[in-house]
């Protein structure tokens, strides 16, 4: 165990090694860009690959080709370049090939600043690219879970044969915090689908097209499978003052930190108010949230976007009590005192 | 549907792959270009012993089902793509022999930017491009090596230069570049067009074989369909219309001059990651757990900012790694990108005994101004009760506020005085220790002599620190 002072940024680039990555593909974009740094500077001198590509399409279509000689590859963007990167994810999660996706918000549309959003809620956890496609989205809110997640989306990636996203905001990119690293790298497993450019494996095929309507039917019909077993088994997420809570706020990555201080504060006035936080947006912990909508007055979503998380919040509470929400865009993040007049304000609606 | 004959070994037996039943012809028109190329890769393949060891990647067009008919690894790759595919491939398998198989939309439209920088770093890959001057796929649109005046679906009448541009050259622009080692442009049409092909290729893939960069291959090819011609008045239009505007020679041709790479595979081994990461030493333990020091601990939110240069980001990660080896919880936020062009620089810092919410720091109990205009931004935000620090060596304003502490500190005085005025940063923090106590002076010099990066500067780090902190003793009453 090696313990650093380290942005969540640099944690991501590190953490890869560790995980048993060998190849990094990216184009710099503030503000992911500690990423390829670091990742310039350490992946050589181990022996791993890097190239900067021209492009964030030909990074994510890099990463396809490498990802299918079974290795552990990953890129890193931030929203503009995760726009471009959306037809590779849409072929690899077709062609079932593992990957990590790294995506540091910043604010938009367009060319937006480089403040941080969680504006690419949608085009992240709702597949992004065309076809019924989804990954799963891991959301860090410290750099101890830039690490942890990066090494679990390997995992995840590997176990189920597809690109997985660690979605984080700027300020998660940015901010330096204590970090423990594993102090072994993860073992890569052969893969019996992979292309090793040798006799045994020549006959796999990587592919994404299928003329036949039943055909791609069925692999459509496989992928839904896969999204199941994921929804059954890979739910994360973490509560924080739940127990007796009337009102929960739900938010992740920046706006949770944000709110567990505001939970903090509200608490010591006796406000009942508890904090959920999805540690995976997709898949969402839907079933929690309907169990916790028997018994919770309102809910209230805390996100730095025009409320994109929120619509899954009202899915799962599908009705049962009020749900809220409270965000701010344009890279402009909401202070303290801000989600704590908000919260109060929900809570006179709703409880007083 | 094209018939291969004397199938060689670089095809599949059967085309098992092929959805129907007809398994020994390809899926391509009659007189196509496709299948005759797709012949001759398939016989050098044979010739040169690399199917097992080959990945073929196919494009989007008419030959993306390619995969039906080599016998090797297979991958079927997006629209343009396919050089960024095998950019990724040959970096995974350096044995490998990457061939990409592009046509005239894919390569000289849509992927135009994935071949042109392929090409120029070089990558370990044979292209094969198949020029037939339209999409044959879609319905015969124009493509980018559309002759002028020839009418396709989008040039109803006539492909006009003026406003589509004239046919692209794909072969003169690649082999301006230095990295390819072979370019050339050849035509199946007679005999002695496909024999020159047949060549092309091989030789193409014979130096990759041998550990040689990047091969570019322009075959012209007919599509009898697009064209809406028969097969033999398509070879005709070949040799007439096409080879005139698209001369076909060697371009280049430098493997002689060059030196095969060596296959250098990518398999990191723990001892070279942890190696290459700093996490091969053992950890110091710098300080002993102080649990009264903790619990008494009172929550700090500093702000510091300045000049550029003025290491204010750096004073803030030093106490940021103090705060972590005293086993508190810390948080450093920084300024970022292009906000530090103007030549300012911020940073938020939180220590506390607490899991810290939000590492942002609205409203410090700390603002430590290391230049005029930080005091003026900042001033305001400040806790009541709060403590601002600043550098009376350059901030010539005084802080208007009455409701905060304010030590004037010559920080860079101080620091040049030591001889390093960039250490005015270390001064700052030893002011504020100095005065605030919150931690103690001679924790923070551990922690410089332990892990301060530039060794050679650390001695005069540290008398900076001394001095800062004499100078708060001296001139400040507690
Ligand atoms: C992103 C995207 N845009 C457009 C298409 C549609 N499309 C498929 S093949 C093709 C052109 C093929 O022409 P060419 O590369 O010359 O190959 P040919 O069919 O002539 O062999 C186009 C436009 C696509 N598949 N993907
Ligand atoms: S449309 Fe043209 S390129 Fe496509 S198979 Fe037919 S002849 Fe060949």
């Amino acid at each position: 165990m090696k313990r650093e002072f380290i942005k969540g940024n640099d944690a991501i680039a590190k953490a890869a090694l560790l995980a048993g990555c060998t190849q990094y593909y990216g184009y710099p974009i503030t503000p992911s860009s500690e990423i390829i740094h670091t990742v310039a500077r350490v992946f050589p001198k181990a022996g791993a690959s890097f190239v900067q590509a021209e492009s964030e399409l030909a990074a994510i279509n890099m990463v396809y080709g490498a990802a299918t000689t079974g290795q552990r590859i990953m890129t890193a963007s931030s929203s503009p370049g995760i726009s471009l990167k959306q037809e590779g994810v849409s072929y690899m999660a077709s062609a079932e090939l593992p990957c990590v996706v790294v995506d540091i918000m910043r604010a938009g549309p367009g060319l937006g600043n480089i403040w941080p959003e969680q504006s690419d809620y949608d085009q992240v956890v709702k597949g992004g690219g065309h076809g019924s496609y989804k990954t799963p989205v891991l959301a860090p809110n410290c750099p101890q879970e830039m690490c942890d997640h990066t090494i679990l989306a390997f995992e995840l990636a590997d176990k189920y044969r597809t690109p997985v996203y660690v979605l984080a905001d700027a300020y998660m990119g940015q901010v330096m915090e204590p970090v423990t690293f594993p102090s072994e790298v993860a073992k890569v497993e052969k893969k019996d689908w992979a292309l090793y450019a040798d006799k045994d494996s020549k006959h796999n095929l990587v592919t994404s097209i299928q003329m036949n309507t039943i055909e791609m039917e069925k692999v459509n019909i496989r992928l839904q499978k896969k999204y199941q077993e994921i929804v059954a088994n890979e739910v994360r997420f973490e509560e924080y003052c739940m127990d007796d809570a009337e009102m929960a706020l739900v938010s992740y990555g920046i706006a949770s930190r944000i709110s567990r201080s505001v939970v903090d504060e509200l608490r010591e006035t006796g406000l009942k108010v508890g904090l959920l936080r999805p540690i995976t947006l997709y898949p969402f912990p839907t079933l929690r949230i309907q169990e916790l909508s028997k018994r919770i007055k309102v809910f209230a979503a805390i996100e730095l976007s025009n409320g994109q998380m929120v619509d899954d919040v009202k899915l799962a509470v599908n009705g049962a009590c009020p749900v809220e929400y409270y965000g701010r865009m344009g890279g402009a993040v909401p202070t303290h005192e801000e989600v704590v007049s908000q919260v109060k304000g929900f809570y006179k609606l709703y409880l007083a | 549907m094209g018939k291969i004959l004397q199938k060689p070994t670089g095809f599949y037996d059967k085309f098992v792959r092929k959805p129907g039943t007809y398994d020994q012809v390809t899926h391509y028109c009659p007189g196509c270009g496709h299948g005759r190329i797709h012949k001759l890769i398939a016989e050098a393949m044979q010739n040169l012993e690399i199917g097992d060891q080959t990945v073929f990647i196919s494009p989007v067009g008419c030959s993306v089902f390619a995969y039906y008919y080599f016998d090797c690894g297979n991958i079927q790759s997006a629209h343009g793509r396919a050089p960024a595919v095998g950019t990724g491939v040959a970096r995974s398998n350096p044995h490998a022999i990457t061939i990409s198989y592009q046509g005239d939309g894919d390569l000289g439209a849509i992927g135009t930017s994935e071949i042109i920088h392929a090409a120029n770093r070089g990558e370990r890959m044979t292209i094969i491009f198949v020029n037939n001057g339209i999409y044959g796929m879609t319905g015969g649109q124009m493509a980018p090596t559309t002759l002028p005046g020839q009418i396709t679906s989008t040039t109803p009448y006539g492909r006009d230069a003026a406003t589509t541009g004239l046919p692209m050259k794909m072969c003169e622009i690649i082999s301006q570049l230095d990295a390819p080692v072979y370019v050339e442009r050849t035509a199946v049409t007679d005999a002695k067009g496909i024999m020159k092909t047949k060549r092309a290729i091989t030789k193409a893939l014979k130096s990759q074989k041998e550990g040689y960069g990047f091969s570019f291959v322009e075959i012209l090819s007919a599509c009898p369909i697009g064209w809406k011609m028969s097969a033999n008045d398509s070879i005709k239009r070949i040799e007439e219309e096409m080879i005139p505007y698209f001369p076909l020679k060697t371009f280049k041709d430098e493997i002689a001059d060059r030196t095969p790479r060596p296959v250098v595979p990518v398999a990191p081994s723990q001892e070279d990651v942890l190696k290459a990461l700093g996490h091969d030493q053992k950890e110091e333990i710098l300080f002993k757990n102080d649990k009264k020091f903790i619990d008494d601990f009172t929550t700090q939110k500093v702000r510091i900012a300045g000049f550029g240069g003025q290491g204010v980001l750096m004073a803030g990660t030093t106490l940021g790694m103090l705060g972590m080896e005293l086993g508190l919880d810390v948080t450093w936020l920084p300024s970022y990108g292009p906000e530090m062009r103007g030549g300012t620089a911020n940073c938020h810092v939180v220590l506390s005994n607490k899991e810290v919410g939000s590492p942002v720091v609205e409203s410090p109990n700390v603002l430590i101004a290391m230049n005029e205009p930080s005091l003026v931004e900042f001033e305001p935000s400040v806790t009541p009760g709060g403590l601002v620090i600043v550098n009376s060596s350059v901030v010539v304003g005084k802080c208007k506020r009455s409701d905060v502490t304010v030590l004037e500190i010559p920080m860079t005085e101080i620091a040049d005085s030591c001889g390093l005025k960039a250490a005015a940063n270390m001064a700052s923090i030893s002011a504020y220790l100095a005065f605030s106590k919150v931690i103690e002076k001679d924790q923070l010099v551990t922690l410089i002599k332990a892990k301060f990066k530039k060794k050679s500067l650390i001695e005069q780090n540290v008398a900076v620190i001394e001095a800062a902190y004499k100078y708060v003793s001296d001139h400040v009453r507690g």
